[in-house]
């Protein structure tokens, strides 16, 4: 059975793919170095001392040394960057200076909500964008197509820290119909999914509409139209589904957006995720758990990003070739 | 309509210019607390009303024009001279410089958002200054990336080859054999970024990093005004719908603009 999977594999599934992904994988090893080693460099940006910043104005000589020594701000820039690098690679982020918890159990509980949030916006996103887009490349230039259009350029332009104080205003306040924050039960999802999906879906309800326009102009398009099939199945068979690849990278590539985008989405609707935690902790001024968001949020974006290229050159040869 | 499609949003960002520049000179009081009218909703002698404080909402709209616009044109003034350069380097020279140049774009490029500007904000404090160095920070990236890929192609194309066997020194060739060619993609880059700084901009005011009250930001109004949307909904959507109308120009723009130049979307 073993050998008929690997008989099954094509020449390139076997020798292109895995010299794609180790080259993938390296770089986004040396990207991850760097998003690291700039965060690390955030703390030394602090104006004035950080430490005092971070115990405020009353602290005594000797809390301020104690601090010090630490975060092990004492010590050669260097020595600190390598400290902090072991540390990392043993999955000890440090502790918070405002719960002294360690700061690995905060991220493992804040983090499955702000996943949560994402794939929600990005569900919407897809909800909306799908009929939208397709309508749109369908029914060019007609009544559909304007009004899909109209709405996309409304859906990029407005800020979703408007949009959301919006909803809340319509559909809890005065409809009572969602709650107005917190994460309770499904309903407490919807609000912050449609205002961090919004956007995404203005985006991509242009990108279906042009691939999908484009698609439509093929040969095969022309004969399954020639063969007398309907024309749902031609758009649902023959074109979203060659469409796909190009709106599946897009996905990808926005999920990780979508997390970046969750900070000021969690900021409204009071959704206790990292993007939340983040905002929280830089009024603070817990410093160790600011680093700590920020990392967790951009390198789980930049592994987002690789697997979609991953994803993309399995599932389209020719971008192997190119590489 | 073709007309309108311009017209319309090239009035608005006119206003907005005027009263970013001339609003020191028109007669607003945007601070000035009267406490007897707190909340109260639009009238004809004021015709926003007033906000949580008692103070003119129309005036703090003006205010935050001002903002907007010196935030916009500092972040895309900075990043798109910083980014220029560095693109140029690197396309033109290649090699290591490229490798590294490339290398470190990659990393600002791995904060998605304005991730990186809430985290610089964050740690320098609020202040204006710092939002303009914050999503300068982040903005450059963009710019250099168009520059560099550009600069790649144009370097090998037959007018720059003539210019180098004329003798032509590099700054010369860049200068005038590469950047005029650069303008277009640049032009069109600068356009959409207008519109997304003012958005980061209020973003980061609405989260309480941006510019410090007494200043007014459409963000920070929009952040004060969410705690009485109830009572008095025109605090949020008087800023709401004018970073909208700015934002929804510029895009409308950016859109002619690209379709003028015939630019591929990058």
């Amino acid at each position: 059975m073993c050998l008929g999977f690997f008989l099954s594999l094509s020449y390139f599934q076997l020798t292109i793919m895995p010299s794609f992904i180790i080259s993938r994988l390296l770089s986004t090893l040396t990207v991850i170095l760097g998003v690291i080693t700039l965060i690390f460099l955030l703390i030394h940006l602090v104006p004035g001392d950080p430490v005092q910043a971070m115990l405020g104005e009353t602290a005594t000589p000797t809390d301020l040394e104690a601090l010090r020594q630490a975060l092990g701000l004492n010590q050669p820039l260097f020595t600190q960057w390598w400290q902090y690098m072991t540390h990392l690679l043993q999955g000890d982020l440090g502790t918070s200076l405002y719960s002294q918890e360690p700061i690995i159990d905060i991220m493992i509980e804040r983090f499955p909500a702000t996943l949560e949030l994402a794939i929600a916006g990005l569900l919407v996103a897809v909800l909306i964008a799908l009929p939208l887009g397709s309508i749109a490349a369908l029914r060019k230039d007609t009544i559909y197509d304007n009004s899909a259009m109209v709405f996309s350029l409304l859906g990029v332009s407005i800020p979703n820290f408007w949009l959301g104080p919006l909803l809340i205003l319509l559909f809890s306040l005065t409809l009572g119909w969602f709650p107005v924050s917190g994460r309770e039960n499904f309903l407490s999802l919807i609000l912050p999914a449609l205002t961090l999906g919004t956007a995404l879906s203005a985006i991509l309800a242009r990108m279906i509409r042009s691939t999908l326009l484009e698609v439509l102009n093929e040969d095969y398009i022309r004969t399954a139209r020639a063969k007398g099939l309907r024309e749902s199945a031609i758009v649902i068979h023959h074109a979203l589904r060659n469409a796909s690849l190009p709106i599946i990278t897009i996905l990808g590539l926005q999920l990780g957006t979508l997390l970046g985008g969750a900070v000021i989405t969690e900021i409204i609707f009071a959704w206790p995720g990292i993007g939340q935690l983040t905002i929280e902790s830089i009024q603070r001024r817990d410093y160790p758990l600011v680093q700590a968001c920020i990392l967790l949020i951009s390198v789980s974006y930049v592994l987002i990003n690789t697997l979609t290229d991953v994803l993309y050159a399995w599932l389209d040869p020719r971008v192997r070739y190119s590489v | 309509m073709f007309k309108y499609q311009i017209l319309i949003p090239s009035s608005i960002l006119i206003v907005w210019l005027i009263l970013a520049i001339l609003g020191p000179w028109f007669p607003l009081e945007p601070n000035h607390i009267i406490l007897p009218n707190i909340l109260q909703p639009p009238s004809l002698s004021e015709w926003l009303g007033y906000d949580d404080l008692g103070r003119p909402v129309l005036d703090r709209l003006m205010m935050g024009a001002r903002t907007s616009f010196f935030v916009a044109f500092g972040v895309i003034t900075v990043s798109l001279t910083v980014g220029t350069l560095i693109g140029t380097i690197s396309g033109w020279f290649g090699g290591y410089i490229d490798l590294i140049i490339v290398r470190i774009m990659d990393v600002f490029l791995a904060f998605p958002g304005i991730l990186l500007a809430i985290a610089l904000s964050g740690i320098l404090g609020p202040g204006i200054e710092n939002v303009v160095f914050a999503l300068s920070v982040v903005g450059w990236v963009g710019f250099a990336r168009i520059t560099r890929a550009q600069t790649l192609s144009l370097k090998h194309r037959e007018h720059v080859l003539a210019a180098r066997a004329l003798g032509a020194s590099i700054p010369r060739i860049l200068r005038y054999h590469v950047m005029p060619l650069l303008i277009a993609p640049l032009l069109i880059e600068a356009t959409f970024g207008i519109a997304g700084i003012v958005i980061a901009e209020a973003g980061l005011s609405f989260l309480g990093l941006g510019v410090q009250p007494p200043a007014a930001s459409w963000g920070s109004m929009i952040r004060d005004g969410t705690g009485y949307m109830l009572v008095a909904p025109h605090i949020v959507l008087a800023p709401g719908l004018t970073l909208l109308l700015v934002v929804l120009s510029v895009n409308m723009l950016g859109d002619k603009l690209r379709d003028r130049l015939d630019v591929k979307s990058q």
